[in-house]
């Protein structure tokens, strides 16, 4: 199996998630596209490690992609209670409507 | 053609659809069920390149945890359904810089990878991986333990209430330009301060707590 079919799929889906984040307006939408971008990484960390450097003794592609997943369990924990709480400020989870830091 | 790109073709069809289906769904709902979609076949892709263990993580941290977790704010949020509501203006912009990049990219790949000679994807037994987690990569994990701690502190102190939910009436700001409950005073200064005013900043918060409660 050739590295070419998984280096492009994970080029898509962060390509993909690219376009949910600048396009959505909902803030619980860009979390998810952060999230598929993420998750093209590791489709490319695990391609790596298993079809390019196979056999590298310290499992450094799926090491990282592990890290990464927990990082990013913690990133959506903790983007989720920033997001409720612009809601309960706000009464509104628009991107927009957040620019009072702005210039 | 052997079986594994049969398989992951098959897969990776399915996971591109379905990520496509996340950006472009008018309904919050679907969009995270798409995106439950997206996480599993990206699962199975781990499957077909013979990660096990990482597939098994994903589904149980992912399809499990983080697609109830966004369904969850979903919920909470009460966000209105439609195309116009959900997207902003930009997305002829975002099309462009989307489109320019996988079209960069995927020509650096095929350009660097093209002529890459066929393997069968190695396994990697998870017993290996337990052992290069506490040989090789010690120090990241005992880091990572501590992010975790400081990520589930951090989020039970970000979503809690302000302090003063036990009756007491406390003086908060409430920045709001949309159409939250907001106390209907004159102004600082505008009633004297007495057992009418004290009342009245305790039935605002009482309408203001209501309508977070909502």
């Amino acid at each position: 199996m050739s590295p070419l079919g998984p280096l492009l799929l994970a080029t898509l889906l962060f390509c993909v998630g690219v376009y949910g984040i600048i396009a959505r307006r909902n803030a619980v939408l860009v979390l998810m596209s952060v999230e598929l971008m993420l998750n093209a990484v590791n489709i490319n960390l695990v391609a790596f490690q298993n079809l390019v450097w196979v056999g590298e003794e310290a499992v450094s592609g799926q090491m990282f992609a592990l890290f990464i997943i927990a990082v990013a369990a913690a990133e959506v924990g903790v983007g989720l209670a920033i997001i409720f709480n612009m809601f309960r400020n706000r009464a509104s989870v628009n991107v927009d409507d957040v620019d009072l830091m702005r210039w | 053609m052997t079986g594994y790109d049969v398989v992951f073709v098959l897969v990776g069809l399915v996971t591109a659809g379905a990520a496509m289906l996340t950006v472009t769904s008018k309904n919050l709902v679907h969009a995270a069920l798409h995106l439950a979609v997206t996480l599993a076949g990206i699962a199975g892709v781990f499957l077909v390149l013979h990660a096990d263990f990482l597939a098994l993580v994903q589904l149980i941290v992912y399809v499990g945890a983080v697609t109830v977790l966004f369904l969850f704010g979903l919920m909470l949020t009460r966000a209105p359904i439609g195309r116009e509501a959900l997207d902003s203006q930009n997305r002829g912009l975002g099309l462009a810089v989307a489109g320019g990049l996988f079209v960069t990219l995927s020509a650096l790949i095929v350009m660097a990878y093209g002529g890459a000679e066929r393997v069968t994807p190695q396994r990697v037994a998870t017993e290996d991986i337990g052992i290069s987690i506490f040989r090789d990569w010690v120090l990241p994990f005992e880091v990572l333990s501590m992010l975790l701690l400081a990520a589930l502190i951090g989020a039970i102190v970000l979503a809690r209430r302000e302090a003063g939910d036990s009756g007491e009436a406390q003086d908060q700001t409430i920045i709001d330009f949309g159409d939250a409950p907001r106390d209907e005073q004159g102004g600082p200064g505008a009633t004297p301060a007495g057992a009418g005013g004290a009342a009245e900043l305790g039935s605002g918060d009482t309408t203001t707590s209501a309508g977070e409660r909502r």
